[in-house]
């Protein structure tokens, strides 16, 4: 008789197990939305409380074949992230300016920190008074928003960079903008990269809040319109736009992690 | 009783013909915070010399190292590299001064062959390749420090001193951190180059018979003071085996430890 060969069993075995590894992670979510359906079409949620996922759907099909939620997406897209690149630029330069120069951290440090510890949304009343609710106040808040984690973490990035590599740097004549390019910014990078992954997600925290007080579009315009029509289902589908949207930015800043953190292999990808 | 030699002429007669140069510390002191490291100190290091210096943790010997590239400002006292004649006339008479420190310090975010690279434009690529291959590492070049072992890492730095072809080599324990297998294997190619290159080297280490393996004379630092002045009067090859070889490292190491010589046991 011959004896039937393990590997065939074994390999289909091997590939149900990777296949339920990527799988189980959908399991919760997947049990919730059929938990949630199921409530919806049995009654026991009423549509005005909260519009069963089908609802959602169909109301986001709707939304995206007329159009208006991508004009939505796009505006919000747009605030958010020349908010990132105002603010995050100037978090970048100022970090880099206090943590280089002693007169600058004297001068400055102080103050940033006094500010730091000012919520942005709290200046939400001064900031409609001062800018009225046009892009220019959604702009400003965004940016003082992302600006403190860049700039902490560029701070610190920069002071933690190794000695000895600066002390090496020296012995080979490096000085100025070349020991800034080939070893102070890469050293303060991973640091870098921390303080942007924690300012994108700051970013749209921010600007939901500014876009629901105060617009004439973008996401939290059309969360807040949908509410005083009681359309349940664009709320919904405004709040989970959030969800991706961020989820999207956090993606974003693991992308660049990766890439430009390819020599530490903390961040090497597997395999 | 060692005695102390002041001549080093018949040492490095050999090397004379390259690109070396002199090296002469005058009563250097350098003192961090109150406590003196170095006091009055002297030494002089002819062209094309490999001179060790020994002693014992905090004695002063990395200290001195560092001060002759600049890393550490002495309180008093004069640090001059290079003479009229030494034959620097390429890079506006300065002389070339490059260190290996205890750690590589390589840049971890650059591949290696940029590594060697540091601080040189690209028309230098070929020279570093060469280098590179010098130290048998030419297939690595595109490879990140991570991924080299310790040894291999210390084959880089020293492949990114040699580029600039320095007048005068400093090696600050570089081989302290390396097993001991490696460690021979990186002694032999530290005298190879050397040998063909004929720069002046200082070497800080606290392993004895590594400093007679390598240097023309031993010199031992001991309470900021040069304690011990030795020439090595072994001719290269030189086998770690011999009798001549055992004697000195016995001599020198019952000096740093403060023994008397020991006649019987």
């Amino acid at each position: 008789m011959i004896q039937p060969q393990q590997n065939p069993a074994a390999k289909t075995q091997l590939r149900l197990s990777v296949l339920a590894k990527q799988a189980l992670p959908w399991a919760v979510p997947s049990l919730l939305l059929i938990v949630w359906q199921w409530a919806s079409s049995a009654g026991i949620l009423p549509s005005r409380f909260l519009p069963s996922p089908s609802a959602v759907m169909r109301s986001f099909v709707e939304l995206s074949a007329s159009g208006e939620l991508w004009m939505h997406v796009r505006v919000s897209t747009l605030r958010a992230l020349s908010g990132f690149v105002v603010g995050g630029g100037m978090g970048l330069l100022l970090g880099l300016l206090t943590a280089s120069m002693h007169w600058a951290e004297i001068l400055l440090d102080t103050t940033i920190q006094m500010v730091r510890n000012i919520p942005p949304l709290a200046l939400i009343p001064l900031v409609i008074l001062w800018f009225g609710i046009d892009e220019s106040a959604k702009l400003f808040l965004v940016s003082l928003g992302v600006f403190f984690p860049v700039y902490i973490n560029t701070f610190h990035g920069i002071r933690s960079v190794d000695r000895g590599l600066l002390e090496m740097g020296r012995t080979y004549g490096l000085s100025g903008w070349p020991l800034y390019r080939e070893i102070i910014l890469p050293g303060a990078l991973p640091s870098i990269l921390v303080g942007v992954r924690f300012s994108l997600g700051l970013m749209w925290v921010i600007l939901i809040v500014a876009e629901t007080m105060s617009a004439r579009s973008g996401i939290g315009y059309m969360t807040m319109n949908a509410r005083e029509f009681m359309q349940t289902d664009v709320m919904v589908v405004g709040i989970l736009l959030y969800a991706i949207l961020g989820k999207l930015a956090d993606l974003l800043a693991k992308g660049l992690e990766r890439y430009w953190l390819r020599w530490n292999p903390a961040y090497r990808i597997a395999r | 009783m060692p005695t102390a030699y002041s001549s080093r002429e018949n040492a490095t007669a050999e090397h004379r013909c390259s690109r070396g140069v002199s090296v002469a510390i005058k009563s250097v002191s350098i003192a961090f915070g109150g406590r003196t490291v170095l006091e009055n100190f002297d030494i002089e290091i002819s062209a094309g010399e490999f001179v060790a210096i020994v002693g014992r943790s905090g004695c002063g010997k990395s200290t001195l190292l560092r001060s002759v590239v600049g890393l550490e400002t002495p309180q008093s006292g004069t640090i001059i590299v290079g003479n009229v004649g030494d034959g620097i006339a390429k890079n506006n008479g300065k002389p070339d001064v490059r260190v290996m420190f205890q750690d590589s310090r390589l840049l971890p975010w650059r591949r290696i062959l940029p590594n060697v690279m540091l601080g040189l434009g690209p028309a230098l690529i070929p020279q570093a390749q060469k280098v590179l291959a010098q130290v048998g590492l030419a297939e690595r070049a595109s490879d990140w420090p991570a991924t080299l072992s310790g040894g291999q890492r210390q084959r880089v730095a020293l492949a990114r001193a040699l580029v600039h072809d320095p007048n005068l080599l400093l090696l600050d324990e570089p081989l302290g951190s390396l097993d001991a297998l490696t460690r021979i294997e990186m002694q032999q190619l530290i005298e190879d180059i050397w040998r063909s290159r004929g720069f002046t080297a200082m070497l800080v280490t606290h392993d004895v018979a590594e400093a007679i393996a390598l240097a023309d004379r031993v010199t031992l630092i001991e309470g900021g003071c040069v304690a011990l002045d030795e020439v090595v009067n072994i001719p290269r090859p030189r086998t770690r085996g011999s009798a001549r070889f055992a004697a000195l490292e016995e001599r020198i190491l019952g000096r740093v430890l403060q023994r008397r010589p020991m006649v019987e046991e």
